[in-house]
């Protein structure tokens, strides 16, 4: 077991433990919480991959950011009557039924294409440093996708102005 | 690279290990809380609190944290290009002054709209 | 003895031991800046502060750490008992961790890696979470407002520090600490000197990244009692005082890295002011000399004994080090740290004396100053450092006279957005 191994199963584990916790805790603020420990982890295993631009970016906009709004919103509403509905209803039976399915149906397909994924691993001079890849693929050969993501900011940005001011 | 982050988590771990240490170690030293009187209840100027604390707090904290999310997302995207600068020369300039000036057009629009005014 | 060597010669032993040595480092200056507020805010306003407590008042932290240590620790009834553990850990967590990637000297830090400003951007931005979470725990109206508020203008000016610091990256090249220091180096020219507007958005964004003063309603007393700390007693509310502070560290180290040239000497490339490299020795001399004229104007008597005692002690331990920082090994080795540290202090002045200066932004005068005023600016300076460069680089124009100029432009777009609105 190498050091890598290590560190992504302890990840892993970290990952899915506090995922599976995010959807059974009662409180919405532990939700939250937990949470942001999934995120984080998941930020570590990108820098495991030496992606480490998008462990930071993940870090400074998903838990800096989005959870922040999360929070915001989890305070905004009425928490009493929200913690009090019952969590389950009259289906459940059906959706464990069809999670069941599903989840066969995943465990097939992996383990048929497990061999697919396997990659050599590269040369450690191979490797450049993430940001400047992500510099020149972003400016050079990706210019349409960046415009359009200026777009898609500026939708996000009308939407949430007009939703929320509706007066 | 990933060993020259591992310094990095030392100092994390030891840093969210202090607190937790010392208020141990503290509470070995401390007197014992007793529940006397009104002194485990909020404080709020000595009158007694009404009420539980979480109510509704209004929109503008919602506003704020989305469009904060949004320029965040912005900032993200200069950073890879600011790296590159040079490499990228006039091309790169242009091609952010597009994206920026998306951007700014929806911040003019922001403006005018009242979504910037905090009452 | 061997093994011990060897043992010091792992890599990671040698990380631990410089991270060790900059926490301690961090929590004194920490300590002693809570002590050196209270004494800059009493001269200001021409009273003497602690000067009871040690010499001067200089062993008044260490009275306070175990006043605090040694109190009651009353949580309030209905609070939530885990959040309210965990929030002034991840608030200290965010505070400390950064300073990991700050480079102090030449060759100390703790480390260096490739995207190193990011990171301590992203772990900076992880204090806000303990913020909202210390808040909401408490149970309480004036907290969970203090929080919500002091969130709502963190993160407001969080995006023109963004702004700002890309402005410096745009000169550096690289967003690796000690690179950015390298390339002012290269350069031989401090970035502040090159970027003036940015490193003014970047101190006005720090100042009111910290909840300090003119930007601290959040937490003043007569507003909110104190914030989100309201309901916090005893070594926990000594803990988000102790991360507040340390924040303002952070985002000093980070002005002085980013713009003020780091651990590089003023005028680093020119050669003629070489004699500045005995900074550090005229300032412990003057320290020492201080000390011992304070010795003998201190009054004689056995209740003043020890504190006689103290100030000699440091007053020797002054003059100490003054003649062996005269060898000049040593006196290479402590350029770095000196100058890196001069500079954050003098940023930790400036702090303190806005706070005694100036009076406080109401709420939304911060939100407006932050959202109409701030974000507009750092953008177009981004779009004129930019369009400078490029100018310099195609054209030909000399770097310092486009970059002069987009400051200029700059500053036309900022009289034009503080105008008067009738």
């Amino acid at each position: 077991m190498t050091f890598y191994e290590v560190t992504f199963y302890v990840l892993a584990v970290v990952a899915l433990l506090s995922a599976i916790l995010v959807i059974t805790c009662r409180n919405p603020v532990h939700s939250a919480i937990f949470l942001v420990l999934t995120l984080l982890s998941v930020a570590l295993i990108f820098l495991q991959l030496q992606a480490e631009f998008m462990a930071a970016v993940q870090i400074i906009v998903y838990i800096g950011g989005i959870m922040v709004l999360f929070l915001f919103v989890i305070m905004l509403v009425n928490l009493d009557v929200a913690v009090r509905q019952a969590p389950y209803n009259r289906q459940r039976w059906i959706a464990g039924f069809a999670a069941l399915v599903l989840l066969a149906e995943f465990t097939l397909f992996i383990y048929q294409g497990r061999d697919w994924a396997k990659l050599p691993p590269a040369a450690a001079e191979a490797v450049q440093p993430n940001t400047e890849l992500i510099g020149r693929a972003l400016f050079q050969n990706y210019i349409l996708p960046f415009e359009v993501a200026s777009l898609l900011l500026l939708v996000a940005m009308v939407g949430a102005v007009l939703m929320a001011k509706q007066r | 690279m990933p060993e020259n982050y591992v310094p990095i988590l030392m100092f994390g771990v030891i840093a969210f290990l202090f607190p937790v240490v010392t208020l141990w170690f503290a509470s070995l030293l401390r007197p014992d809380s007793r529940d006397v009187g009104f002194r485990r209840k909020p404080y709020e100027c000595g009158v007694p609190p009404e009420g539980d604390a979480r109510g509704r707090f209004g929109v503008r904290f919602y506003i704020i944290a989305i469009l904060f999310v949004i320029f965040d997302v912005e900032t993200i995207f200069l950073f890879p290009w600011a790296v590159q600068y040079k490499a990228l020369g006039l091309f790169g300039l242009v091609e952010m002054l597009v994206f920026l000036g998306i951007l700014i057009v929806g911040y003019i629009w922001l403006y005018k709209k009242g979504a910037l005014e905090w009452v | 003895m061997t093994t011990l060597l060897e043992i010091l010669d792992q890599p990671l032993v040698l990380a631990l031991i410089r991270v060790l040595i900059v926490f301690t480092a961090l929590s004194l200056i920490v300590a002693y800046l809570v002590y050196a507020e209270r004494k800059i805010l009493a001269h200001i306003q021409v009273r003497l502060g602690p000067m009871r407590v040690g010499p001067h008042g200089l062993l008044q932290p260490i009275a306070d750490g175990l006043k605090l240590l040694l109190k009651e620790d009353i949580i309030p009834e209905g609070a939530d008992r885990a959040v309210f553990w965990l929030a002034p850990a991840i608030t200290v967590l965010a505070s400390f961790t950064a300073f990991s990637l700050i480079p102090f000297a030449d060759n100390f830090y703790v480390t260096d890696v490739n995207v190193g400003l990011l990171f301590v951007i992203a772990i900076s931005s992880l204090g806000v979470l303990g913020i909202i979470l210390g808040g909401w725990a408490s149970n309480s109206h004036y907290p969970l407002l203090g929080a919500l508020r002091s969130t709502a203008q963190l993160v407001s000016y969080e995006v023109a520090l963004s702004f700002a610091l890309i402005s410096a990256i745009l000169l550096a090249g690289t967003l690796s600490m000690n690179g950015i220091v390298k390339a002012q180096l290269q350069q031989g020219v401090w970035f502040a000197f090159m970027q003036p507007v940015a490193f003014f958005i970047l101190f006005v964004a720090a100042i009111a990244e910290t909840n300090r003063n003119p930007f601290d309603l959040p937490e003043a007393e007569s507003e909110l009692v104190a914030g989100f700390h309201t309901e916090y007693s005893g070594f926990r509310f000594s803990l988000f005082f102790l991360a507040e502070y340390a924040a303002m560290v952070l985002v000093s180290s980070i002005a002085v890295t980013l713009f003020l040239g780091g651990w590089l000497r003023p005028f680093p490339n020119v050669e003629w002011l070489g004699f500045l490299r005995f900074a550090p020795v005229v300032v412990f001399g003057a320290a020492g000399t201080w000390c011992f004229l304070r010795f003998f104007r201190f009054p004689t008597g056995r209740e003043w004994f020890w504190q006689r005692l103290m100030l000699f002690a440091l007053g020797a331990g002054a003059a100490a080090a003054a003649l062996g920082l005269l060898y000049p090994p040593v006196l290479v080795a402590s350029q770095g740290a000196f100058w890196f540290l001069a500079k954050v202090f003098l940023f930790l002045y400036a702090f303190i004396w806005f706070r005694g200066t100036f009076p406080r932004y109401r709420f939304d005068q911060l939100m407006r100053l932050g959202w109409h005023f701030m974000i507009p600016l750092a953008i177009v300076n981004v779009i004129f450092c930019g369009v400078g460069l490029v100018l310099s680089w195609e054209l030909g124009w000399n770097r310092s006279l486009s970059l002069l100029l987009a400051s200029g432009a700059t500053l036309l777009v900022a009289a034009w957005l503080a105008r008067e609105r009738s």
